[in-house]
């Protein structure tokens, strides 16, 4: 075993999972959200930068999974289940769906955020995942990196510094 | 592309004169580019997806919609209230709710040269809502305009047009991504024969 940890890097409407010396981070979520599962006993953990609540409303031939809601996560808990995590222990940590900027009468499309966390929600409620800890909402950027090797799920904002769930 | 360019050009061209006048000397504006961008490599162009900045967004309304920003980084927004509005502002720290508002506006007057402009040009029929000022991280900013494009696919089309002062200062950053439907119109307004989707 050694210190060195491995740093993977999640782009947006991607995922991805580690092991229990990686380290898995999204930078600059706005309304999208970083949804992350983490098993505690085998260490193993996964994240998506989930863009858009449903692939109902997608448009596109080929549809990225990885993208909406409702296709990210059980793609990401097979990934997982991959590696030797056990779903039945999983736990999720999310954070972000803020609304960057505020409009009066703001149309749907402008609501992405909430309906990002909402439909988030759902979907783990469905396969019987807790959320054990959720930073939402709000009018703000968000970097997050959730630590394979503790399962501390960091945090970081312009405006809110640092803080760990 | 070429045409897509000029329409960057000439959004962006009357919107350095309105700052040139606002600001009483001459600003430059760099070539124009248009590029079909993965998600990821957009936050790039402004300094990575971490980079702090200051944006002004307006959503475009009517016949050809789509997603405004100007985007300068804090610097340059203090540099702007100093100059325009005799503000000063203080070291660190964020911008108070009356420079927020201040900044806010001269967005806005810059936007709305853009966008009238390329309504001139175009022929079409394009409204700016009213506009959000937000200071934060690159990524999350942007991924707010990429919404429309994240139903279709992965890429988007990006109009950047960079404003620069004496120095080559950057000065700020027009960020104009029409949503995918508008291609067709702004296509169709230039009476530019389109040869496949």
């Amino acid at each position: 075993m050694s210190d060195q940890k491995t740093i993977v890097h999640v782009g947006m409407a991607d995922l991805n999972v580690a092991g229990p010396d990686g380290v898995l981070r999204t930078m600059g979520l706005g309304s999208c959200v970083g949804l992350t599962l983490y098993d505690p006993v085998t260490k193993i953990g996964g994240l998506a930068h989930v863009m858009l609540p449903s692939s109902a409303i997608a448009k596109e031939g080929q549809l990225n999974l990885a993208k909406y809601a409702d296709t990210a996560l059980p793609i990401l808990l097979n990934k997982m289940r991959d590696l030797g995590a056990s779903p039945q222990r999983m736990i999720a940590k999310m954070a972000g769906g803020a609304q960057m900027f505020a409009f009066a009468g703001a149309g749907d499309s402008m609501r992405i955020g909430p309906r990002n966390v909402e439909s988030c929600r759902e979907g783990l409620a469905m396969l019987g995942i807790p959320i054990v800890a959720e930073d939402t909402g709000g009018n703000y950027g968000r970097t997050v990196e959730l630590d394979c090797t503790t399962g501390k799920f960091m945090i970081r904002s312009v405006q809110m510094g640092i803080k760990e769930l | 592309m070429d045409v897509l360019k000029e329409v960057g050009n000439i959004g962006a061209g009357h919107a350095a004169t309105a700052l040139s006048h606002l600001l009483n000397k001459p600003i430059d504006m760099a070539v124009p580019m248009v590029q079909l961008l993965p998600f990821e490599r957009i936050a790039e162009c402004v300094g990575g997806a971490e980079q702090l900045v200051l944006a002004v967004f307006l959503r475009v309304e009517g016949e050809a919609p789509g997603n405004l920003f100007f985007i300068m980084s804090p610097e340059a927004g203090k540099n702007l209230l100093q100059r325009l509005a005799g503000i000063e502002v203080e070291e660190g720290g964020m911008f108070s709710e009356m420079e927020q508002s201040a900044l806010c506006e001269i967005g806005n007057i810059l936007a709305g040269s853009y966008l009238s402009s390329l309504a001139d040009f175009t022929n079409l029929v394009m409204t700016p809502t009213v506009p959000g000022l937000a200071m934060d991280m690159a990524g999350a900013i942007l991924s707010y305009g990429l919404i429309q494009f994240g139903e279709m696919g992965d890429d988007a089309l990006l109009i950047n047009t960079t404003f620069l002062e004496g120095h080559n200062e950057v000065e700020g950053q027009f960020f104009l991504i029409p949503d995918p439907d508008s291609f067709t119109k702004i296509f169709e307004a230039l009476g530019v024969p389109l040869e496949n989707e």
